[in-house]
């Protein structure tokens, strides 16, 4: 999968620290960031929120079909993670066997590859969780 | 002199066994352990590399500092399997920990002591005011020719280490010294998939040469002796040389101990020294002295003098110990570890 | 406002269609619903089409004007709306407007997908932009993934299991066995659903719909006009359309598609009825826990008691309420783009009892529900006899 350089460079933020947003009017914590609060709409104040990367596992599956790019990657394990900061992501969870995951668990952020299946291409990095055992 | 103010390191949770290796290229698996020393090696997962090794070791380097990323003035990182070629590896780190944008940065490579080379710059820079913290890893996803000697001990890990002022330090610099020549003991040439070496070449000509090199230099520069040392941490690109090179100076084994990874790790070349000393910052007292040596083929040694101090303590209560991550790990056969490390043709 | 009526309808067959591209379905399937519509072709002064993603798996888009073209409708407007799966149902609903409002008196709405000219991967990587590319595909999660964690939780919430989600494949294949036009045309059993390979933990290959080629295509006209094309108009009730969250993870609740329940909620109220009476309903069952959380949503079942519902047979033809009688989108498969507008075909010949070995009894009433996506776009449209 290429995705374009520019594309990549704009997201870095969001994938390496997981900078989201927080409506300062409500309250709420939005990962990936919004600019526009979807309780307060254009009420909505909104700046800059760092997440943490802890969180406690939704729901998970474990991926045998690989879309273009992550064939070599399977099988993995993804998760709908339930951030501290009251949002919700999805991200792969890593060094983890499927009977290793129960809705609930906690896991913590990790850096890792995301897609470099173009051998002449940019490595695309970003998080992904790990479970905190 | 500058000191650490933060160190962290991490191995990724996959190994093989020596024996493993030992039975597809039909070598005697006994004969293999007691020669090297090395039971099991680290094995990085297909999404790891040198980059997010390091991240992820700064990222524990940078809770033990306790200073905001942005006062980082420098990041210099050692490999010699850098994520790209052309691309450093430092600014990924930088910016995945949030030390850009006002910093300097730059990769470097020395075989595998670019990560105690890189610790090097840092104090220079601190010393000299030029910034008030820097940031040295060493890091590597090493590659083994296959049915090499080297394929048993080229592991992958990476730590991290924050330098600053003296007065802020959980350990100090007292004193450094570097020894240096072209020696051809080992390289690669940049489209060479993998490693060469000068087989028996590699000891006296070169290990013990500069070890001893970097060892004695250091010692008569500090007018220092064995005795006033707690811990001594050698390169170990098997867990033979070093407990030779100790005999040879007279270094007693037993102050090895805590710093002697690659029987369980490997080789994690720049991460090999790196790693070893954050294995003894782990357990250290207040004022005990580690005196350091590391070797990169090419060659070279850089020495150190440490001592520790009494915030040593404090910062251990954050991140997580070294022992966390080593004593984590799965087991993976060779057909699986091919494909992790590329072996394979057409991959 | 004027009450719509379809007046013809027809499809292409559902499959790998090696022998045909985009332009040949959608052609095939327009002439069928003109034939069956009784019309000339002359009065058609209005078209809309469906269709996911036929740049990137086909390389074309403007998908209208090729319509108009092959047709031979020139100069007839004929747009493109897309919605992911949903392309078909949005398509009928711009149909259903420019009817009602007046704008426009016979209308062809059609849908289409070309989907086997390029290999899985590429494909899933495609259908992955229906729902947020950025931060569910790039991460790793294909479009079995994000129903994997909808039937993970859905489970953990109900109890729902492996057995009820494989029930409803088996019941969409008894049902796909009698529909010349299904992908597949075999009966399966639940023990080769949970021992087909696995996608997406839980869900296996037998519980997703396949990767199909196919165009299906309906002729909408005024109710009042429409006896005198074909005597056997059906007539829309309601045409419901809502919005949800683009991501999964935003959801509240993954174990109930909001915007299926709030379209459904509105389609109902508007056309004075309750989930009771509905005798046959087509619904989204692109993968098998999409059909439980669908009966649950449409209120034919409580939430939770989908899979046990369908485990115990009441969404049979012969059941409480027949759903997916076509086979669903599992056995007759899912063109992306077509499936909604295949999905009102189907339903028209339930209400006009032509439906043959699979025509359920006493129907009635009619409904058909089109999601796109994880449920970011969901289309509820409610039928009866016009006539």
């Amino acid at each position: 999968m290429k995705e374009s350089i520019s594309l990549t460079w704009r997201r870095i933020p969001e994938r390496y620290k997981m900078i989201g947003s927080r409506c300062t009017t409500c309250g709420t914590n939005y990962f990936p960031p919004r600019g526009v609060c979807s309780k307060c709409r254009r009420k909505g104040k909104i700046e800059p929120f760092e997440f943490s990367g802890n969180g406690k596992v939704y729901s998970f599956t474990q991926i045998h079909a690989a879309p273009a790019g992550f064939e070599k990657e399977v099988p993995y394990v993804m998760a709908i993670v339930e951030l501290d900061e009251g949002t919700r992501c999805t991200g792969q969870v890593v060094d983890a066997k499927l009977e290793d995951i129960k809705i609930g668990d906690e896991v913590e952020g990790v850096f890792r590859k995301i897609l470099s299946d173009d051998p002449e291409g940019p490595i695309h990095y970003g998080f992904k969780f790990r479970l905190k055992k | 002199m500058a000191g650490i103010i933060g160190y962290g390191a991490y191995v990724p949770k996959y190994r093989i066994k020596s024996e493993t290796i030992a039975e597809v290229w039909g070598e005697e698996p006994d004969r293999i352990q007691k020669g090297l020393g090395i039971m099991e090696k680290s094995v990085p997962a297909s999404d790891e590399d040198s980059a997010t090794m390091a991240v992820d070791s700064a990222r524990i380097a940078l809770e033990r500092a306790g200073i905001s990323p942005a006062e980082i003035g420098a990041v210099y990182v050692g490999s010699e399997s850098h994520p790209y070629a052309v691309k450093p590896t430092a600014t990924i780190v930088a910016q995945a920990i949030g030390a850009t944008p006002n910093l300097t940065a730059a990769d470097l490579e020395f075989a595998c002591k670019a990560g105690t080379a890189g610790m090097q710059m840092c104090m220079g820079l601190v010393d000299s005011k030029m910034i008030q913290y820097g940031l040295a890893i060493g890091t590597d996803t090493a590659q083994g020719r296959p049915g090499d000697a080297l394929e048993y001990s080229a592991a992958a890990g990476a730590a991290s280490y924050v330098i600053g002022a003296d007065d802020e330090s959980l350990a100090i610099f007292e004193d450094t010294f570097s020894y240096t020549t072209d020696t051809p003991d080992f390289w690669r040439r940049s489209k060479a998939d993998f490693p060469s070496h000068g087989g028996r070449f590699t000891g006296e000509p070169a290990y013990f040469k500069h070890v001893q090199g970097g060892f004695n230099g250091l010692m008569e520069k500090m007018d220092e002796k064995i005795e006033n040392f707690d811990y001594f941490i050698f390169h170990q690109p098997n867990a033979k040389f070093p407990y030779a090179v100790a005999k040879k100076l007279g270094v007693p084994k037993e102050k090895l101990a805590q710093g002697m990874l690659c029987p369980t790790i490997g080789n994690t070349y720049s991460g090999n020294v790196p790693l070893a000393l954050a294995n003894v910052l782990d357990v250290a007292k207040p004022g005990e002295r580690i005196f350091v040596t590391s070797f990169g083929s090419g060659a070279g040694s850089d020495a150190f003098s440490i001592k520790v101090t009494d915030k040593i303590e404090e910062a251990r209560k954050h991140g997580y110990p070294l022992s966390h991550f080593i004593e984590n790990k799965e087991y993976i056969p060779y057909a699986i570890y091919a494909k992790l490390r590329r072996k394979y043709k057409g991959m | 406002m004027r009450k719509v009526a379809i007046i013809g309808v027809g499809m292409t067959k559902f499959g790998e269609n090696w022998e045909q591209g985009f332009r040949e379905m959608v052609t095939e399937a327009g002439v069928k619903a003109i034939q069956d519509a009784n019309i000339k072709g002359d009065e058609i002064s209005a078209g809309y089409v469906g269709t996911m993603a036929s740049g990137s798996l086909v390389g074309q888009e403007h998908a209208g004007a090729l319509i108009a073209d092959y047709m031979g409708l020139n100069p007839v407007p004929i747009t493109r709306v897309e919605g992911a799966c949903a392309s078909g149902s949005l398509a009928l609903r711009q149909g259903v407007m420019a009817v009602a409002s007046g704008l426009h008196d016979v209308v062809v709405v059609g849908g289409v997908e070309k989907m086997t000219d390029l290999d899985t991967a590429a494909v899933s990587q495609i259908l992955g932009g229906a729902g947020d590319q950025e931060w569910e595909l790039f991460m790793g999660a294909t479009f079995p993934g994000l129903y994997a964690f909808m039937a993970r939780r859905h489970m953990y919430e109900y109890g729902t299991t492996e057995e009820m989600l494989a029930s409803v494949a088996v019941k969409n294949h008894e049902n796909g066995a009698h529909n010349p036009y299904a992908q597949f045309q075999r009966p399966i059993t639940i023990e080769q659903v949970l021992n087909s390979k696995m996608v997406a933990d839980p869900l296996h290959i037998l519980d997703c719909s396949p990767i199909t080629d196919g165009a299906a295509a309906v002729v909408l006209a005024p109710l009042d006009e429409a006896t005198n094309f074909n005597k056997k108009p059906i007539e829309i009730l309601a045409s419901e359309q809502a919005s949800g969250t683009l991501a999964l993870h935003d959801r509240s609740n993954l174990t109930s598609i909001k915007a299926a329940k709030t379209a459904s909620q509105r389609a109902y109220q508007k056309a004075g009825i309750t989930p009771k009476d509905i005798d046959v309903a087509e619904v989204h069952d692109c993968f098998t826990i999409a059909e439980v959380i669908a009966t649950e949503d449409l209120g034919f079942f409580k939430p939770g008691e989908g899979g046990k519902a369908a485990l115990e047979g009441k969404t049979k033809i012969d059941g409480e309420v027949a759903v997916n009688t076509s086979g669903g989108l599992k056995s007759t498969g899912h063109p992306v783009g077509a499936t909604g507008v295949k999905q009102a075909a189907e339903v028209t010949w339930q209400l006009r009892g032509e439906a043959g070995e699979r025509q359920a009894k006493d129907v009635e009433y009619a409904l058909t529900h089109n999601v796109g996506g994880s449920g970011a776009t969901a289309v509820v449209h409610l039928y009866k006899r016009g006539y």
